[in-house]
């Protein structure tokens, strides 16, 4: 290896330089790392477009036994790039014996898996951390993991025939209904 | 704090190693190179894992992900743009770091194995370059890489399997992206760190070699050669945001499209060179310019250390180094000069630009890009296909504006009508003006230029009254209104009073229209072409489907072939060629 004398501090400091040379270092090291960042960012200025009412199914798909049948939700989605006709999530809806329709979404508000309906036991039943909930929604359990019952949704019957929900999210894990947006 | 951090790690005698190695003769501008290679790395790679985070490699969302990255994504040009034009800077810097050392004579004993470092990372960047070229997955990309990759497959013995493990498969496709994209964001980048981190230990090891004689006492590499680094960093970042801003980014050409021959196709300009000159390798000799004379310049480059112990050694490396940079220079510069002199190729990149603009004006449209890719977008745009379809179907006897759709002269004599406008009132009056019937814009080039219709124009609207005259004019508007052109929605609208008392003239006995013509009603007795509906969408469709029907011409067709019955054209590609005759297209100013 050869050798070289060690080299001393300067002898005389040039302030100029080692201030200049941190200072475009800094800045011209920030440029990439800046860019970078406002696209990172970028998913932060987007908005959800769902709430607006979507047709599900028709009245006489949903017998009125009062017993939750779950269907898929198909609507326009914007997935970044993408426009196209594909499910944005799922619904149980029930029929009342005296007509009534009432629709629930199939996420689980405690921590947002998909939950099943168990004919069996007449209960909701949520199987990753088996919260439980009544046929109606709410919670059937004081033990249940989940903070509120199942999210309702609008429903609208239009036409005497055909059933419209307005499909939303809602943030999990709170006590209250807060719409994802 | 730091006492304690120091104790544990040693950081300053590391930071003091970095900072106080010894220059001989002090810091000079020459020995900047090295460390603007570092940086733009840098940038590669933070601007790289940021653009990984929004792209996806797949043949229906490459091209897409980029789409969105650079035109809808916050900022998101400015990140590609600086990824792009550093790739670009890069490449100039290492021909610029590789003269230095060989000028310098860094490149001889102990240096070999450094120098091979820095040869082998030479090359890894290139590849990077390559690499990173068709990712986009854009037209410029798909065929220029292609042309890359086929060069594989001359490789003796193992090149047709080589090719298929670079490309993934027999054919292009999702598995050509996903190892290009292995390629340049995962092992590429691995190998140049590690190679980087050997050149740098390499580089401390035997210390910089002082361009001699040296001048000036030795100093330490803080502050003045850091200063002097910085702000070489500094200019080749201002020379990457120049580039940036002044492209809004990167270029982005049209999504892939296997169907769409892309003559415009040219590899990144920094590999130009080698493709000039392939040309000159006639027939099978191929393999001697694209893999023996570079792989044997590349050896004699790589003993250029051994090479340079002999008395002469040092200038002959000097004099094959220049030769190789001018023999580049001229290569590309005969590349450059060849393709401005091709107007197959100056056409090719005019369309290209038309596609790449083209596609993104439909992909911003409310329809959005189908999950089905971009490319879809152009396949199905009228007035992307429909002056293709017109120049290769229709041209040989029909005009478009006197060319042939895509704006290219045609040889064939024109013995059919020129479409441009076909629809409209301008167009209609002059079929119906006496001086322009038999003219070859109309029926000059075919047997209907002695027809009935042709006469009743010549003798008996020549004679018409200045009434009659005003009553041809609303005829007009009534028969031009049956194609529901777009660009005459708000005439037709306006005109709604002329049109009406014009379909009533029509079948009056001045006008005549319906004596041959079926007009607004089913006639059996009708000998010319139904004007009932004319020249809308349908009407237009059914006429290139068969224009033999007795609703057309009938027996009395005049060459023109039955596209749709003799299965010529589908019906998609029908519906294009009458979508675009008719000006029936996506404008972002039409929508709402």
């Amino acid at each position: 290896m050869q050798q070289h004398p060690d080299p001393k501090d300067p002898a005389r400091r040039n302030f100029f330089a080692e201030g200049a040379s941190v200072v475009i270092g800094g800045v011209i090291s920030l440029v990439p790392v800046v860019a970078g960042a406002r696209v990172l960012l970028d998913p932060l200025r987007r908005k959800s477009k769902a709430g607006a009412a979507t047709r599900v199914t028709s009245l006489d798909a949903l017998p009125p036994d009062g017993v939750p049948r779950k269907f898929p939700v198909i609507a326009t989605r914007i997935d970044a790039w993408n426009k196209s006709t594909a499910p944005i999530g799922a619904v149980y809806l029930r029929r009342s014996p005296e007509g009534v329709v009432t629709a629930l979404n199939v996420v689980c508000p405690h921590a947002g898996c998909f939950v099943d309906y168990v004919a069996e036991k007449s209960s909701y039943l949520c199987p990753c951390h088996n919260s439980t909930f009544k046929p109606d929604g709410a919670v059937s359990d004081a033990k249940s993991p989940s903070a509120r019952a199942l999210d309702s949704l609008e429903v609208e019957v239009r036409g005497g025939k055909e059933i419209w929900v307005k499909f939303q999210n809602f943030r999990a894990g709170h006590a209250e209904k807060i719409p994802c947006t | 704090m730091f006492g304690w951090l120091d104790h544990r790690t040693g950081y300053k005698k590391l930071l003091h190693e970095v900072l106080f190695e010894n220059i001989p003769g002090g810091s000079r501008w020459r020995y900047v190179w090295g460390s603007t290679l570092t940086f733009g790395l840098v940038i590669q790679f933070i601007t790289g894992i940021f653009l990984w985070m929004a792209y996806s490699p797949s043949s229906q969302t490459a091209w897409e992900s980029v789409y969105y990255i650079q035109e809808e994504m916050a900022g998101g040009w400015l990140l590609r743009g600086l990824h792009h034009w550093t790739a670009q800077v890069m490449t100039v810097l290492l021909i610029l770091h590789l003269m230095q050392v060989v000028i310098d004579g860094a490149y001889k004993a102990p240096r070999e194995v450094n120098f091979w470092f820095g040869m082998i990372l030479l090359q890894l960047i290139l590849a990077l370059s390559l690499t990173g070229y068709l990712l986009p997955w854009d037209q410029k990309g798909y065929w220029a890489t292609k042309v890359a990759t086929s060069i594989l497959a001359i490789v003796p013995f193992v090149g047709e399997d080589l090719q298929k493990l670079v490309i993934g498969g027999p054919d292009y496709g999702h598995h050509t992206l996903t190892r290009f994209f292995a390629l340049h964001a995962g092992v590429l980048p691995g190998l140049t760190v590690a190679l980087i981190v050997g050149h740098i230990y390499l580089f401390r090891r035997h210390g910089i070699t002082p361009k001699e004689p040296v001048k000036k006492p030795d100093a330490a590499f803080w502050p003045d050669q850091v200063f002097k680094d910085a702000v070489a960093c500094m200019a080749v970042l201002a020379t990457v945001l120049f580039f940036v801003i002044r492209h809004h980014g990167a270029e982005l050409a049209g999504p892939a499209d296997p169907s769409e021959p892309f003559s415009a196709a040219r590899p990144d300009w920094y590999f130009l060179s080698l493709f000039q000159f392939l040309k000159y390798f006639p027939g099978t000799t191929e393999i001697w310019g694209a893999i023996i004379i570079p792989g044997l310049v590349m050896t004699v480059v790589m003993l250029m250390p051994f090479l340079g112990k002999w008395q002469l050694g040092h200038r002959f490396n000097l004099g094959l180094l220049y030769s190789i940079l001018a023999g580049s220079g001229l290569l590309t510069y005969l590349a450059l000069k060849e393709d401005n002199k091709n107007p197959m190729y100056l056409a090719a990149v005019k369309e290209a630009e038309q596609n790449a603009a083209r596609v993104k004006v439909l992909a911003k449209a409310p329809a959005g890009i189908p999950l089905t890719g971009a490319a879809a977008l152009l396949r199905d745009d009228p007035l992307t296909q429909g002056p293709k379809l017109f120049s290769k179907n229709c041209a040989s006897c029909h005009r478009f504006g006197g060319h042939d759709g895509t704006g290219v002269e045609v040889k064939d004599a024109q013995t059919a009508a020129d479409l441009q406008g076909f629809g409209s009132r301008a167009w209609l009056a002059g079929l119906l003006n006496p001086d322009k019937v038999d003219s070859i814009h109309y029926f000059g080039g075919t047997k209907f230029k002695a027809g009935k219709m042709a006469k009743f124009v010549k003798n008996t609207v020549r004679e018409f009254t200045p009434e009659q005259k005003g009553q041809l004019v609303k005829v007009i508007k009534a028969v031009s209104a049956e194609a529901q052109l777009l660009s005459q929605k708000e005439l037709d609208t306006n005109d709604a009073a002329d049109i009406d008392e014009g379909r009533k003239l029509a079948t009056g006995e001045t006008m005549r229209c319906t004596e041959c013509h079926a007009f607004r009603k089913a006639d059996d007795t009708a000998i010319a072409p139904d004007l009932t509906g004319w020249a809308s969408r349908a009407w237009l469709t059914d006429l290139i489907h068969n224009p033999k029907h007795e609703r057309f011409y009938g027996k009395r067709n005049d060459r023109m072939p039955a596209f749709g019955e003799d299965q010529v054209l589908d019906a998609k590609q029908i519906g294009l060629i009458a979508d675009w005759l008719r000006g029936d297209w996506y404008e972002p100013t039409k929508a709402k």
